[in-house]
């Protein structure tokens, strides 16, 4: 075995103003290794590893590369240094192509002759086994198309040392299948990879040594095969900590959605919905799995008025049994219908929120018109804000606070928080834990349980495959804008899901 | 900058600041303000061997130095800050309306108009209501086209209503001919000398500011100033405002009807540069040309820029940039300096104020320090 | 229909093509400079006033070396012209570069405070160099002025009606032209124009790629400024002759910003936009409906530029567009 270690980290501290994002971390990573870098969101990982592709510059320590001590500016200095990272916000340019994308920012001869980067690209290409078409534009790329020019970009640069950040989060189980594939095989060649991951059960069996990281603090460092799900989570969180979502039995079901035929396009006129019919009840969680970009976007945002929509329809079912369709309405339209919908968007501070305004403000969002009065009244929404605080436990300096000062898990928490106060009879969620912390988290899969119990009908958009059978009732998947099949949560595995969310299958019910 | 080649810790790091005192902000300000003036200083002196205390004696004397002076000076403060006040809400909306020149300029066409026609032939309290109404609809219309565009294809408005102003500039120019006053000087001279028919008075109150002076077009900017604070952050309008200047996707999502906002706000917008052209054609300069509105719609957006949108703090830093610049132009025709010299001046001033925000929102770490600390 | 007749025949001469291209020539070098500026993500609208700097720069120059001899020789002239041109845009695109890309400034504010600096800066220079040389009106540099517009030898008077509408032009015009050819064969085909393009659609990416975003953003920027100065020089020097006339330059800055648009980010397509503008721009004096009417036709560029504007929203396609981050400015570690 070759003892030399690849990666060194010593003694590395690292702040944002007053924030700790590391705190004296050494670490270090071997040739032909996997390791994982686990820990909860917060817990600094993405900021460790942004050190060593030179975004960041480390306040104090030292890092050494194949044993020699090296200062990393920018991230040409860690390309140098064979270390490439690919970062969860794919960092590609939308309007050229993967070629273009690979070179970009490289030394060589002034004028590009694009045939032979072409070339040199298919090489690595077959090396590995990729599928990639060089000359295609990225805009054009589905996610993992684009995860590929981004390894490749990499490989292209001579990188020996490969930091993946939450690689998998945007993938079907079948992709993830074949990019460990593609991981193992650069392992063997020699080269040493991090990859940074929240998911245990994948981590468990890729990686030879997990690292785990906690409140920007360095734990340990264990073997995997030592490792089981459970230790790893007490280590993370430090606390034992139960894996229970506690789903309960439904009742006292009623229909709430009638969604039939529904047909959205976008603007380039591409299918984003086809066909798309199901039905929503009160008293249950109705999971909805799918790749990234399948529809689940438009399907919420057409329920809420927010999306133009084909053809179709959207019926409502009031309790008194008298119905309303909802296609051609406004969210104030929906409002005024008296139809209590409230949607946690995916796109928190972008959609749900506004950044910059403070709690209060914020709260008041979906409801600032009450009342006939011209000015605004601030003093009932200031009033809900604290109450959303105390109940949720929003760490905030005061409601007054604007929002994007607060942590991401936090935001969430008044997002929820003020869709939950709405006492509505539908609730969709979208990717709601998403970058959440463990234990906020599981405040929000209680959060969608009480609703549930409480018979609001609740729509979950999840990309966690995991979670979605255990918090669900009833899972409906989507591929490219159809429907691929409903099925129930408790007897359908992760691999027919995963199967269903890449091509169609005959509907399971 | 950092010194990227280096294989070394960068010399000098910038990091946003979390939060900063109210005083500090106003000293740093304070010390840009002062370095401007030090630069200006060495530029007239540069150019003239004058002493510098002269030179800064001679703009306070400019701006402030007799009674008249220091009612222009005021009258031009109240032009500037009316000017900045309009163009706000669409500023706060994210709304770049860089078209107040040409929306000031096609509201004083229509004040002129109305005063030329009309001046003569209805009561003045008729004269008035009908030259304000005019002025409003004619901003209102110059501003509601770029924002038609603007909600309904997302047109760039920087630039469509930058080039409104030019379409504006050259109508004044066509009504220049049109109505000059003596055949091929294509000026319009004073409207209405004799009679004063359409001119707010400058004599009101004269029993306690002199025969000489401004007091109502400050009243009615005083009372936009309030009124603007008010609408801004009080109302479910201004709330609206805010909302769709910061993200159109959590606006509609909200459901609020953006592009009636845009159009709205920017209608708000227009009006009121239109009623900044009536005062400026009626309360100062009884006449129009393609010079009226004199390059104030940009540096309004200096002013709101660096107010932060707060129509309180804009009275002030509109009354500071009007007498540094009468002052200028005072010191330029005393020490025989090119007229534009009091341009040049502003310039300087207007990038240490706005260069200077930097240092308000960020920090600057030196190598080394952390060690220290 | 008899109107539009004489009006053709007006229009389709020699001497409207010469005008015309005389009248498109600063604002091509406007647009192609502005090009380069935003294709690194800055918008500046500073480049008004930086025309006026670096047309009195160029007057500057000469003026002094004029001044210095007895007998001026006219190419030593243009020499200095072109230097103290180049270095005054350059100190133009340099404030700006200071106040945007390293103190983060809103790129609108800036560029606004900028031009107000340049316009006032130009007319304060121009205007104040006959009262320090002691002559009564105007200043001129007549040597130089006269030097830039030497025209090609033979071409230019043997071909006929080919010489008088392609070589009846200073050395000028055909800079603009090369340089607006070689800058989009610089943008498209080489892997500067590769990371400067990358630069202005997504900074975040182009750093993560390697690329030094600051400094790409600062020789954008000042290279973008010296190209449009050069465009006031040609106003100052080949229009007018070597001498100075106040705010004549007019909106002929704001044009060129406008003619970035017609071009669709390429420097190539400003070449026949910058004609057609100039064109539009004079157009105004073969209008038979008297002087009033005049004013109104010379709203004809901006009406145009409208439209493209309008045209180009509603088409709304990937490509042809602004660069993404157009009018941002980066910071990397913001969080």
């Amino acid at each position: 075995m070759d003892t030399v270690n690849a990666i060194e980290l010593k003694n590395i501290c690292k702040y944002f103003g007053e924030v700790i994002a590391n705190k004296d971390i050494s670490l270090e990573v071997r040739k032909g290794e996997i390791l994982s870098l686990l820990g909860e969101n917060g817990s600094g990982k993405t900021t460790l590893m942004n050190m060593l592709a030179g975004i960041y510059f480390p306040d104090e320590g030292e890092i050494f590369v194949d044993g020699k001590e090296v200062k990393i500016t920018c991230p040409a200095d860690a390309f140098e240094l064979g270390i490439g990272m690919i970062h969860q916000h794919f960092k590609l340019i939308e309007t050229f192509t993967a070629a273009e994308n690979i070179i970009l920012g490289l030394p060589g001869a002034e004028i590009i002759k694009m045939n032979e980067v072409i070339d040199k690209i298919n090489d690595l290409v077959n090396r590995y086994s990729f599928e990639l078409d060089p000359t295609k534009k990225i805009y054009n790329m589905s996610v993992s198309e684009k995860q590929t020019v981004e390894i490749v970009k990499m490989l292209y640069r001579g990188a020996n040392i490969l930091i993946l950040d939450e690689p998998t989060a945007v993938l079907t189980p079948q992709e993830t299948d074949r990019l460990f594939d593609v991981l193992r095989n650069m392992r063997n060649d020699g080269k040493a990879i991090i990859i940074i991951t929240h998911k245990l059960h994948e981590m468990l069996s890729l990686s030879d040594r997990v690292a785990v990281l906690r409140k920007g603090e360095y734990i340990r460092t264990v073997q995997t095969k030592d490792a089981t799900e459970l230790s790893l989570t007490e280590m993370m969180v430090g606390e034992k900590v139960t894996l229970d979502i506690g789903r309960k039995e439904p009742h006292d079901i009623v229909k709430r959605l009638e969604v039939k035929n529904l047909k959205c396009v976008d603007k380039n006129n591409v299918t984003t919905l086809d066909n798309v019919s199901f039905d929503v009840y009160g008293g249950e969680v109705l999971g909805i799995a799918g790749i990234a970009g399948s529809g689940q976007k438009e399907l919420l945002e057409a329920i809420a008025g927010l999306q133009k929509v084909e053809s179709g329809s959207i019926v409502y079912c009031g309790d008194n049994g008298e119905e309303t369709e909802l296609i051609g309405k406004n969210p104030l339209e929906i409002r005024n219908v008296g139809v209590a919908l409230s949607f946690v968007p995916e796109d928190r501070l972008g959609m749900g929120l506004v950044a910059n305004m403070d709690l209060a403000d914020n709260v008041m969002l979906r409801s600032y018109r009450e009342g006939k009065s011209s000015f605004v009244n601030r003093k009932d929404p200031r009033k809900k804000t604290e109450e959303i605080v105390d109940e949720l436990k929003v760490v905030t300096p005061s409601i007054s606070t604007p929002i994007r000062k607060l942590s991401g898990g936090n935001v969430q928490k008044v997002l929820v928080g003020r869709e939950i106060s709405n006492a509505p009879s539908v609730l969709m969620t979208a990717y709601a834990v998403r970058g959440l912390d463990i234990n906020t988290s599981y405040t929000i899969y209680h959060l969608i349980n009480e609703q549930k119990d409480h018979g609001t009908a609740v729509i979950y958009v999840g990309e966690d495959l995991d979670v979605l059978l255990e918090l669900a009732d009833r899972i409906l998947v989507l591929c490219a804008g159809k429907v691929t099949g409903v099925v129930d949560a408790r007897s359908v595995t992760k691999e027919q899901v995963g199967l269903m969310m890449t091509k169609h299958t005959e509907e399971v019910m | 900058m950092a010194a990227e080649s280096l294989k070394k810790e960068p010399m000098v790091r910038i990091a946003k600041r979390s939060d900063i005192s109210r005083r500090k902000a106003w000293f740093i300000r304070a010390v840009a303000i002062l370095l401007a003036l030090i630069v200006c200083g060495i530029f007239v002196y540069a150019l003239t061997a004058t002493n510098p205390i002269k030179v800064y004696a001679g703009m306070i004397n400019g701006a402030i130095g007799t009674q008249r002076r220091t009612w222009n000076t005021l009258r031009d403060t109240m032009i500037l800050l009316s000017v900045s006040l309009a163009i706000t809400p669409a500023f706060k909306m994210r709304f770049w309306n860089i078209g107040a020149e040409g929306q000031i300029l096609v509201g004083g066409i229509a004040t002129a108009a109305v005063m030329r026609y009309m001046g003569d032939s209805v009561p003045t309290a008729v004269l008035f209501i009908v030259m304000i109404i005019s002025s409003i609809i004619a901003g209102l219309v110059w501003g509601i086209i770029p924002a038609y565009f603007k909600a309904k294809y997302n047109t760039n408005e920087t630039l469509f209503t930058l080039m409104m102003n030019y379409i504006a500039t050259q109508l004044t120019a066509y009504f220049s001919i049109v109505w000059e006053a003596v055949k091929g000087s294509g000026t319009i001279g004073t409207i209405n000398q004799k009679t004063k028919a359409g001119w707010i008075s400058t004599s009101f109150m004269s029993n306690i500011f002199g025969s000489f002076n401004y007091s109502i077009n400050v009243i009615i900017v005083l009372i936009l100033t309030v009124a603007i604070y008010i609408y801004l952050s009080k109302t479910k309008q201004g709330y609206e405002i805010a909302v769709v200047g910061e993200s159109e996707n959590t606006a509609r999502y909200a459901g609020i009807n953006v592009k009636k906002v845009i159009l709205r706000t920017m209608a708000i917008s227009g009006a009121l540069c239109g009623f900044t052209g009536f005062l400026l054609v009626s309360g100062s300069s009884h006449t129009i040309s393609v010079n009226t509105a004199g390059g104030r719609g940009f540096t309004a957006i200096v002013v709101s820029w660096l107010a932060k949108f707060n129509p309180f703090v804009m009275a002030l830093i509109s009354f500071m940039l009007v007498f540094l610049d009468n002052g200028a132009v005072q010191i330029a025709s005393e020490f025989g300096l090119n007229e534009s010299a009091a341009e040049v001046i502003t310039g300087v001033i207007l990038f240490f104020l706005i260069g200077c925000e930097f240092f308000i929102n960020y920090r600057v770490i030196f190598r080394g320090k952390h060690e220290e600390a | 229909m008899n109107i539009i007749l004489i009006i053709l025949k007006r229009i389709f001469t020699v001497t409207f093509i010469q005008k015309a291209v005389t009248q498109g020539i600063p604002m091509l070098f406007g647009a192609s400079g502005e090009i380069m500026t935003e294709r690194s993500g800055n918008l500046n609208l500073g480049i008004p006033g930086i025309m006026y700097m670096g047309g009195v720069g160029g007057l500057v120059g000469a003026f002094i070396y004029e001044q210095s001899v007895a007998t001026p020789n006219g190419w030593i002239g243009v020499l200095c012209a072109l230097i103290v041109s180049i270095l005054f845009s350059l100190a133009g695109g340099l404030i700006y570069s200071i106040l945007t890309i390293t103190l983060r400034v809103n790129q609108n504010v800036s560029g606004l405070a900028l031009t107000t600096f340049g316009v006032g800066f130009g007319n304060f220079l121009g205007g104040s160099l006959s009262r320090i040389s002691g002559t009564a009106g105007q200043v001129s540099v007549y040597v130089t002025g006269m030097t830039f517009r030497t025209k090609i030898p033979f071409l230019s008077d043997h071909l006929g009606i080919v010489s008088d509408i392609l070589f009846s032009y200073g050395f000028l015009t055909y800079l603009s032209i090369i340089l607006a050819v070689f800058l989009t064969w610089f943008l498209f085909k080489t892997r500067r124009g590769l990371n400067l393009r990358a630069v202005g659609e997504d900074p975040a990416a182009a750093d993560a790629a390697g690329i030094n975003v600051i400094r790409y953003k600062y020789v954008a920027t000042c290279t973008g400024s010296i190209i449009s100065g050069l465009g006031g020089l040609y106003f100052v020097m080949e229009y007018l002759g070597g001498t100075w006339q106040n705010n004549g330059f007019g909106d002929r800055g704001w044009l060129a910003v406008a003619l970035v648009i017609l071009a669709l980010w390429k420097p190539a397509r400003a070449i026949w936009g910058s004609i057609l503008f100039g064109g539009l721009y004079i157009l105004f004096a073969y209008i038979p409906f008297g002087e009033a009417a005049q004013e109104i036709f010379k709203m004809l560029p901006y009406v145009v530029t409208i439209i493209v504007l309008v045209l180009s929203s509603v088409r709304n396609s990937k490509e042809n567009q602004a660069p993404k981050s157009l009018g941002l400015s980066y910071f990397r570690e913001d969080r």
